[in-house]
């Protein structure tokens, strides 16, 4: 039975967590806010981006010169997957459910026979990712400095990605983040980005373009943008999903702070009145005994 | 005079949407200007302003560094790599932007990305230069 001074010193301790996640939670709300609209301002040009490229690549038929982003390098040997995950921890599933999908998809190509290269986006992935596939994860990229996510950053990976696409060092890249879909609801989200996959045009638009300058020029500059869109859009979903399950993980720790500071709290209050009552009969016991 | 659908956007957020008379784009084959109606046509986009007219004698300049333009008979959608209009430029971000451009001048070797890089610190110094006035 814990002494009544260590009933409070623990009731005490957990009011203290309790404000701490209240805090993280509010600060959460707040930055998912940011997130989303600038998760909202993206979407847009990644749309856009897509129909051009739809359309501009339904025009043309895949063939010698078509470019390697589109074509692929025609063998699918080597697979490189770009884990986005967060910085920090205390997000709810976010980090695990990313690496979880991850992790299960490098152990299929594994068992398939096929290399696995693993690029990590985040030190949170990085974390659980190495102690399965040390030998397998060949970069680490930090934003941890990143205040607000910008085009750069998407430009930045985009370039290394490309890089090693350029050196031959892998056939098909994957990409793996978190699809915001509401607050409560992040959905891990596998895509491929090399080579791009083209949604069918809708048809609608069978006008005769004119390319300038030509079509295969336009295509070889649009392809490798559209990477650095896809992976910006990525970075920004992720962002804005980070935040909701922080925002809910850091929720429900609350209310069970909470649930747990009344359940101290009665036990506190029934012991100190057990310990009222058997001192008042050891005074009446003792009176009636003189 | 006849008006057309006009999108500018950019990686980060929309800048412009709505009807316009008249739109001048820098493409890398030279100005064109793009009227209702205009023929479907995709063009890439070199570093230069963008002049949109949306009433006649009424213009608003913005600064694109690369990217698409797509005509089709919806009307005209600028996807910029990046854009800046007028209002927001100053010359230290200008400045930037030189600096920017001449560190991948200097970083490449492949002569057609060389002369890109040129070309858009030509074009960012004339800009620099017309914004003294």
């Amino acid at each position: 039975m814990p002494s009544l001074k260590d009933l409070r010193n623990r009731i005490a301790s957990v009011k203290a967590t309790q404000k701490i996640t209240k805090a993280m939670q509010m600060v959460a709300a707040a930055k998912l806010r940011r997130a989303q609209t600038a998760a909202e301002a993206a979407r847009p040009y990644a749309e856009r981006m897509a129909v051009v490229l739809g359309n501009l690549a339904s025009g043309i038929t895949v063939g010698p010169e078509t470019p390697r982003l589109l074509a692929g390098t025609g063998s699918d040997r080597v697979h490189l997957l770009i884990v986005c995950t967060a910085e920090r921890g205390l997000c709810g599933a976010f980090n695990s459910s990313i690496a979880r999908l991850a992790r299960d998809h490098a152990n299929r190509l594994m068992a398939e026979g096929k290399t696995v290269k693993i690029i990590c986006v985040g030190k949170k992935g990085y974390d659980i990712l190495r102690r399965q596939f040390a030998e397998q994860i060949i970069e680490l990229i930090d934003l941890r400095s990143v205040r607000q996510l910008g085009f750069e950053q998407g430009d930045m990976i985009a370039q290394k990605v490309l890089a090693r696409y350029e050196a031959g060092e892998f056939d098909v890249a994957t990409l793996f983040y978190s699809r915001f879909r509401s607050v409560i609801a992040q959905i891990p989200t596998a895509q491929q980005i090399i080579p791009t996959q083209i949604e069918a045009s809708t048809g609608a638009n069978d006008a005769v373009y004119d390319y300038e300058p030509d079509e295969g020029e336009i295509l070889e500059t649009l392809l490798p943008r559209n990477l650095t869109v896809q992976i910006f859009r990525a970075l920004l979903e992720n962002a804005a999903s980070e935040q909701g399950a922080r925002m809910s993980a850091m929720d429900n720790a609350t209310r069970n702070a909470g649930e747990m500071i009344k359940k101290q709290t009665m036990t506190y209050n029934r012991s100190r009145q057990a310990m009222i009552t058997k001192e008042l009969i050891e005074i009446i016991s003792g009176a009636e005994a003189l | 005079m006849a008006t057309f659908t006009f999108e500018l956007v950019s990686p980060e957020r929309v800048l412009f949407s709505g009807d316009v008379d008249a739109v001048v784009l820098p493409a890398t084959e030279g100005d064109m200007t793009i009227l209702a109606g205009h023929s479907p046509v995709m063009t890439a986009l070199k570093t230069g302003f963008l002049v949109i007219t949306s009433t006649p004698g009424n213009g608003r300049r913005v600064l694109v560094r690369g990217g698409f333009a797509d005509v089709n008979q919806n009307g005209l959608t600028v996807l910029a790599e990046r854009a800046l209009p007028e209002e927001e430029l100053t010359q230290e971000i200008l400045d930037h932007e030189i600096l920017t451009a001449e560190m991948h001048y200097d970083a490449t070797n492949d002569p057609a990305a060389k002369h890109a890089a040129e070309s858009a610190v030509a074009q960012l110094r004339e800009a620099k230069a017309a914004l003294n006035y």
